[in-house]
């Protein structure tokens, strides 16, 4: 199994080290991952902001780096949603529509492809997962609040599989964080309101660290608690399902 | 009406953080009372797929429905009228009021009757109109509007409700107690009911198989009026009808445990014939309905029953207020709504969301809203209605990620300064830095990282 | 062209083409099988929790006897002639507004509903369309065999029956708008109390 690693940009710049724990998990787990060196961004920041159109460059390469792999995986639910829902090219629409559909957050690659039931991780630390909306509710990485339906979630059991984690309930089990994309910056003061309030949640039930899929919650989290001056720290999953 | 847009509107209601939490959990509050209502029912994802198909097959087929409800509605003795727009509507119920020489009307709730400014166009015309819900009857005496479609005066609190009570209805000054205030209330509507002739209130659902229409209430205020007035005027959206009268029991299942976490409102009242010698008359209003049913992208918007679930889950209602959204029907379903009554005066609504889904997901007719959030925006980018910076940032941005060269350049350029990414510039003019921090830029990006990592690849970039 | 022509005309040509009405049997499967075993009680669980009260009685007397002590006094409008002759029944006159002192409205349901607490009254059994609502406080009197589950069933029941004005009726009027403080007695009956009967 070829497996293309998908790095979004902000990730690529700001986060290696999430990076770096996807890539070194997969490994771990006997996939054999390559970053394809030209990619840049799957195209969101401009089709969520009304710019769709605009986003064809950003197809072409996305489909020109992961073309020739088995599955695309990314440390992102946001950005894999956009793949999935959006990543189109008129010329060869079935290519396209191939590629998104083998693109894979990597929470879901794990449990739904490798069905990985084991991890030989250890984070013996207080921690509290953030729902991304987008991988929740879009991809479906866990159950709904607002659904009449069983419960799961796929971050939450490859979580349950760390030693040693303690991992608190919240009061709000998934609500969004207020990142939302240009949204962080258009609307300033809803935004670091619904930030605030989730680190509240995390902070009101002891976390030591807050995780999630999607580094752009977590990163506009990140920079609340560090306003704050809190010692909580944010690391994406990746971080912490690959700590020993 | 505002010129501010719903960013800076919300950025005022933000200045007093309190109101904002109280605000939040408020809504929150029957946000739960919802989920552990609609819990108990293990069928209740069957009942929103059944109510959203019904409510399909009801917008393929409206303008058969439509004349089989005028025909059966006719047949029991209603008058139906037709009203293309919000000012043929407005002038309808004006010549009604005429024509029976009425200048005093008791109104119940209609978020139709707020789109088309009906109130204000009555009181230019000396029609006095008295809201008769509790919550429209306290915006009323403060001169606003409702906030939300179900809780209408949610954004107050009841100290400021005792200071409108005691500066209008004579109460004692400082007293904030809900039962004593809406004591006063009923005493003070109760006058209302007993002296006007005439009786407006919306239409929840219209049959048309039967001819008949529902109205529901908790406070019975509908039905007070209706029921001592003489002529009763129903105004009504086109898109409220559904075919048979068994689907009431699919949509009364739905309404209230998505509105309020209630099994059911304490009155549904179907409404067949009028009382003997009276009068009721229907107005069917279109004001832009048949426009949105012809987008295909948003016509499903048209199957929404009012339930106010999407606003009481969206994060960013509760943290905005309802008043926010500059329009009759705030929250996510207005701001799909909105657009195709006016593109330019509400094009930013559709970008006052983050698309976390959870509107689509408590919806009870399924309605794709953040999916259609999504689609506003770019027929609205398309259309022009993009700020001229927004448009070449996003220019910008998109010539920066189509081409690795310029991305990695950029990147290197230092990861602090990149242009790409909204909030890095760590200065006090952007936005991000008000309230939050940058994060902490790394010695090399992951590309660089990998490179220098793993035998066999190569440099990224140039 | 009239406003109904143009309407009607734009609407004819926006509508997607026709999909047709799911079928509620799958629906209707599904709730009854979420059915509890005992309606009677069920119904009796929700209306209390929705602020209204029930009694479960035996006969006519035995309402009487439950209205003589709850409701002593104050002017009481009965429409249910089988609770002669200790509570005269009702001669209506033309001016409804007259019933406006009314403390007590006694009345008739067709049948109760257990999921919601709701009984069904159509306009015979309420005398006057306003009484039910205009009253201080609410008796409504209903066999306790005629408790169905669901809205469902109540439409089933309904059926196609004509009526002029008809009401599901689920506990006393409330409102919540202060500060999502529920107070009973909006505008209509400050308390309903059902009597089920048999």
């Amino acid at each position: 199994m070829r497996v293309g690693l998908f790095i979004p940009c902000y990730v690529d710049q700001f986060y290696p080290g999430a990076a770096i724990a996807t890539l070194q998990l997969l490994e771990k787990l006997g996939v054999e991952a390559v970053y394809p060196k030209n990619q840049t961004c799957c195209g969101q920041p401009m089709a969520n902001s009304g710019f769709e159109h605009l986003t064809g460059g950003c197809n072409r390469l996305f489909i020109d780096n992961f073309a020739n792999f088995d599955y695309i995986v990314a440390p992102s639910g946001s950005c894999v949603l956009h793949i999935r829902e959006h990543l189109h090219d008129d010329k060869q629409t079935q290519l396209a529509n191939n590629i998104s559909q083998k693109t894979y957050e990597l929470t879901s690659f794990l449990t739904d492809v490798l069905k990985v039931e084991h991890l030989p991780s250890r984070f013996p630390y207080r921690v509290g997962m953030h729902q991304s909306c987008h991988g929740q509710r879009g991809l479906h990485l866990s159950s709904m609040t607002e659904l009449v339906a069983p419960a799961f979630s796929k971050p939450g059991s490859l979580l349950k599989m760390v030693k040693d984690i303690d991992l608190i309930e919240l009061d709000r089990k998934d609500e969004c964080c207020g990142f939302g994309g240009t949204f962080c910056v258009t609307e300033e003061a809803v935004s670091a309101k619904m930030g605030k309030d989730r680190v509240a949640d995390h902070l009101h039930h002891g976390a030591e660290y807050i995780t999630g899929v999607d580094m752009s919650c977590l990163m506009h989290m990140e920079g609340i608690l560090k306003r704050q001056g809190s010692k909580v720290k944010v690391l994406h999953i990746a971080e912490i399902l690959n700590a020993e | 009406m505002e010129s501010k847009d719903h960013a800076a509107l919300a950025e005022v209601f933000n200045k007093d953080e309190d109101r904002v939490s109280w605000h939040d959990e408020t809504l929150w509050w029957i946000r739960q009372k919802r989920d552990k209502n609609v819990h108990q029912l293990p069928e209740w994802e069957l009942l929103r797929e059944t109510a959203s198909q019904i409510k399909f097959n009801v917008l393929s087929n409206l303008s058969t429905y439509l004349e089989q409800f005028e025909k059966n509605a006719t047949c029991n003795g209603i008058k139906i009228h037709w009203a293309a727009d919000a000012k043929e509507h407005n002038d309808i119920v004006l010549g009604l009021l005429k024509e029976h020489q009425i200048n005093r009307m008791v109104k119940s709730k209609s978020m139709l009757t707020e789109e088309c400014g009906l109130n204000d166009y009555l009181a230019s015309h000396g029609i006095d109109v008295i809201d008769s819900d509790l919550g429209e009857r306290i915006v009323q005496l403060a001169g606003e509007h409702p906030s939300h479609i179900v809780l209408p005066c949610i954004h107050k609190k009841k100290g400021e409700i005792g200071d409108l009570f005691h500066k209008y209805l004579g109460t004692p000054s400082n007293v904030d107690d809900p039962q004593f205030l809406t004591e006063t209330a009923r005493q003070h509507l109760r006058e209302i009911f007993l002296t006007r002739r005439a009786a407006l209130t919306g239409v929840n659902f219209a049959i048309a198989e039967t001819g008949e229409f529902v109205v529901c209430t908790n406070e019975g205020n509908a039905d007070m009026g209706t029921n001592l007035a003489e002529v009763h005027i129903a105004s009504m959206g086109i898109e409220k009808l559904i075919p048979k009268r068994e689907h009431l029991g699919v949509f009364l299942r739905l309404l209230t445990r998505s509105a309020t976490g209630q099994p059911i409102t304490t009155y549904s009242s179907h409404y067949s014939k009028p009382r003997d010698g009276k009068q009721i008359h229907i107005v069917l209003v279109d004001n832009g309905r048949s426009v949105q049913l012809g987008r295909e992208d948003f016509r499903n918007s048209l199957k929404c029953i009012r339930c106010g679930a999407c606003m009481n889950t969206c994060p960013v209602y509760r943290r905005s207020g309802g008043h926010s959204y500059h329009t009759a029907v705030a929250g996510p379903i207005g701001s799909i709504l909105a657009p195709n009554l006016d593109m330019r005066k509400y094009a930013d609504l559709p970008f006052a969301s983050t698309l976390c889904g959870s509107c689509s997901n408590v919806c009870p007719v399924k309605i794709d809203i953040h999916q259609q959030l999504y689609k506003w925006r770019q027929v609205l980018v398309k259309a022009g209605y993009a700020p001229t910076v927004k448009k070449i940032a996003m220019q910008l941005m998109a010539a920066t990620l189509a081409s690795p060269t310029l991305y990695h350049a950029a990147g290197k350029m230092g990861r602090a300064t990149i242009k790409f990414a909204p909030f890095a510039v760590n200065n006090k003019l952007n936005p991000w830095y008000k309230q939050r921090d940058m994060p902490a830029p790394p010695k090399e990006s992951f590309g660089e990282w990998y490179a220098r990592n793993r035998a066999g690849s190569q440099e990224p970039g140039v | 062209m009239s406003s109904r022509e143009k309407i009607l005309a734009a609407v004819a040509r926006n509508q997607p083409e026709a999909v047709a009405l799911p079928d509620l049997n799958a629906l209707k499967d599904a709730a009854q099988l979420a059915e509890p075993a005992d309606l009677l009680e069920k119904y009796i669980t929700v209306l209390t929790g929705i602020g209204g009260t029930a009694y479960q009685v035996g006969s006519y007397e035995d309402i009487t006897g439950i209205l003589n002590v709850q409701f002593p006094e104050g002017r009481i409008v009965n429409t249910v002639t089988e609770l002669h002759p200790h509570h005269q029944s009702h001669v209506f006159e033309d001016d409804i507004h007259s019933l406006e002192n009314v403390e007590l409205a006694i009345i008739k349901a067709h049948f109760a509903v257990a999921e919601n607490g709701a009984v069904w009254v159509t306009e015979e059994l309420m005398g006057k369309r306003v009484l039910p609502f205009i009253c201080q406080h609410l008796v409504v009197i209903v066999p306790a065999n005629q408790v169905v589950a669901t809205m469902h069933k109540a439409y089933e029941q309904i059926s196609n029956r004509s009526y002029g004005y008809g009401a599901f009726i689920a506990g006393p009027s409330k409102t919540a708008d202060i500060e999502q403080s529920l107070v009973l007695g909006a505008h209509g009956p400050r308390s309903m109390n059902v009597f089920l009967l048999g």
